[in-house]
């Protein structure tokens, strides 16, 4: 048991310095990759169960006690992450044969890809903050180099606003962590949430939490933060510009739910309230972005920064099911968003652009492939039965509960855009008719490869929405142990006080 | 290249290895580990490097710096894992105790085979990084 939980982070570990080893041998390196994160899948599949079963569980680096050492933990929220960052890693493995190039494989796509799977899954499992800052580096370190490997021109241009950017978040959150020590005198999470309580200058921990919050908005591109998203996600290979999708901002927000609802719940009015408008504003800016693109990536990129806001829309209104909502949100989220990208790169392959204008009549060659991009576009837009439907409801629902009707007519609102948004690509790149002949140049295998995680994927969105009430339980049950920390607080403490 | 500095860095390379692992070894309670260690591993190379020549450093470290990285990174994974046959948390320092030839009790523990991997890790980062400048 206490084994499980440094898994997630082991295993990536693993398989990069299996590929590193394999450096002159790029067919063994494909193989450790998917091998790797089949296993890192199974892994955190076995940990969500595990937690889901047992309750929260905790377990102390190198055995040192609590507020001390570093403790790895994973609630269900974590847990859930983590499987979620699995089957992500899955995924995009398993699309990268076939859409990798020899170049950017050899020079270290795969080692790469498995440390930034571990960053991920390092900053779902930890308990301590500046651990958190260390996890968000790997992260960072393994994404930079991702984003420019390659050398275009194009991602050289985008990484610079990224690393600026995100050297700026950080730099932020690393004087945020000083401060907040300075402050309690500990950066253990659970300690942190009952010393903070006892803090004199209630005003101090006030601002000190906008600083978090800017680090981690940044992070998260929510509003006014999001530009180097836009300007950097269609860059990069369809495969990283997927992972990246998946998962990277939702870091951001993990970070940004995990220290509202443990740390920073003294003045809810004032924090909170803005979390709100920065929600609204966030889905508002990027749906109307996504209107005056026309590429196919573009659209994608600008979407995500809309559907941040609907994440964060949850924990603005703090109730346990408007952070069920997030947490549901988030899932059917990543499984989504990763898809359309993936499907993107497919209809880069047959096309060879990612122009609007210039693709079309691709539902009267590949009515499938057009099928698969549907399923995830219905289901961002949140259309019944699937996945984004329920989503959706829940957030609406839990914001009509406690009488937020402008929040609630915002994120309808962006609702219909987005379905607007959705249309048009489908409009442009699949109905309309045109001259372009798009030709099949793989073979068989390959093409097995690129569709495999694409039909998982999508299955995985109709499924949640069909059956969507576990699912919904799990975030209940997630939401639940956010609100009421004691459980947290108690399995990472427990014994030492 | 000067005579001078070939036949100095002939003398120096081998004290400056010898002075890194003093480093390793000492770095347990005082000043030293595995980090400076192995940049001081890696700066004797690279002083051969710059006396001899860039493919003559190669030859003389025998492997790949990029193997290096992953070997140390390897054993420092392996360090934190000795920890479960005890059935303790990852990274729990295990101990044991041994005499040589009357001197000790030494204290032998896994936080030493961590700085090895440090160390390791270090010297083919360095490496990496400076003889892949130095062949531009």
């Amino acid at each position: 048991m206490n084994v499980l939980l440094v898994l997630p982070i082991l295993i990536p570990l693993v398989t990069a310095v299996a590929a590193l080893l394999a450096w002159r041998w790029r067919r063994v390196q494909r193989w450790m990759s998917v091998l790797g994160a089949t296993a890192l899948l199974f892994v955190a599949l076995r940990l969500l169960t595990s937690v889901w079963r047992d309750g929260i569980q905790a377990v102390q680096m190198g055995s040192w006690p609590a507020p001390f050492g570093i403790t790895v933990v994973a609630d269900l929220f974590s847990a859930i992450m983590v499987a979620l960052a699995g089957v992500m890693g899955f995924a995009v493995a398993i699309y990268s044969l076939s859409s990798m190039d020899a170049e950017r494989e050899s020079f270290g796509y795969y080692p790469l890809l498995h440390i930034l799977l571990m960053g991920v899954c390092g900053a779902f499992l930890t308990g301590d903050m500046f651990n958190l800052y260390v996890w968000f580096e790997v992260m960072l370190m393994a994404s930079f180099v991702l984003l420019v490997l390659g050398g275009e021109r194009a991602q050289m241009e985008g990484a610079i606003k990224y690393v600026t950017l995100n050297l700026m978040s950080s730099a932020l959150f690393l004087a945020a962590v000083g401060i907040l020590y300075g402050m309690a005198g500990t950066l253990n999470m659970a300690d942190l949430a009952e010393k903070l309580k006892n803090v004199h200058h209630p005003g101090l921990v006030t601002t000190l939490s906008m600083l978090f919050l800017i680090a981690f908005g940044i992070k998260a591109a929510v509003f006014p933060l999001f530009f180097w998203l836009p300007a950097s996600y269609h860059t990069p290979p369809v495969a990283v510009s997927a992972i990246f999708a998946g998962l990277l901002t939702k870091v951001g927000v993990y970070a940004l739910i995990r220290v509202f609802t443990l740390l920073f719940v003294h003045d809810v009015g004032y924090t909170h309230r803005l979390i709100l408008v920065v929600a609204g504003l966030t889905m508002i800016t990027g749906v109307l972005g996504a209107v005056a693109q026309n590429e196919f990536r573009r659209i994608l990129s600008f979407h995500i920064v809309s559907q941040i806001g609907y994440m964060i829309m949850g924990l603005g209104l703090f109730t346990p099911l408007a952070l069920a909502g997030s947490i549901f949100y988030i899932i059917h989220h990543i499984i989504v968003k990763t898809n359309l990208f993936l499907v993107s790169g497919v209809v880069h392959r047959l096309c060879g652009t990612y122009e609007l204008k210039k693709l079309g009549g691709l539902y009267q060659v590949y009515p499938g492939l057009a099928i698969l991009f549907m399923i995830p576009a219905l289901s961002l837009a949140g259309l019944p039965p699937l996945s984004g439907f329920w989503a959706k409801l829940t957030l609406v629902q839990a914001g009509l509960e406690i009488q937020q009707y402008e929040i609630v007519a915002v994120a309808l609102a962006v609702g219909m855009l987005t379905l607007f948004s959705m249309i048009k690509i489908w409009t442009e790149a699949f109905w309309k008719p045109s001259t372009l002949n798009p030709q099949p140049s793989d073979n068989r295998r390959r093409v097995l490869n690129l569709l495999f995680p694409i039909v998982l994927l999508a299955l995985l969105t109709v499924a949640i929405g069909l059956v969507a009430q576990p699912f919904f339980a799990l975030a209940e049950r997630a939401a639940d142990q956010l609100i009421n920390p004691e459980a947290y607080i108690r399995a990472v403490l427990a014994g030492t006080s | 290249m000067s005579l001078i500095l070939r036949t100095a860095t002939r003398f120096l390379l081998p004290l400056l290895l010898l002075f890194s692992l003093f480093l390793l070894l000492r770095g347990h309670n005082s000043p030293g580990g595995g980090f400076v260690g192995g940049l001081v591993a890696a700066a004797a190379f690279a002083l051969y490097a710059l006396a001899f020549d860039v493919a003559a450093a190669r030859q003389l470290l025998r492997i790949d710096p990029r193997q290096l990285i992953a070997v140390g990174l390897l054993v420092a994974l392996a360090s934190g894992m000795v920890a479960w046959l005890a059935r303790e948390p990852f990274m729990t320092g295990q101990w044991s105790y041994i005499t040589v030839l009357g001197i000790g009790p030494v204290p032998l523990g896994t936080p030493l085979i961590f700085d090895l991997g440090v160390y390791l890790v270090v010297v083919g980062v360095m490496l990496t990084i400076i003889l892949s400048l130095a062949e531009e």
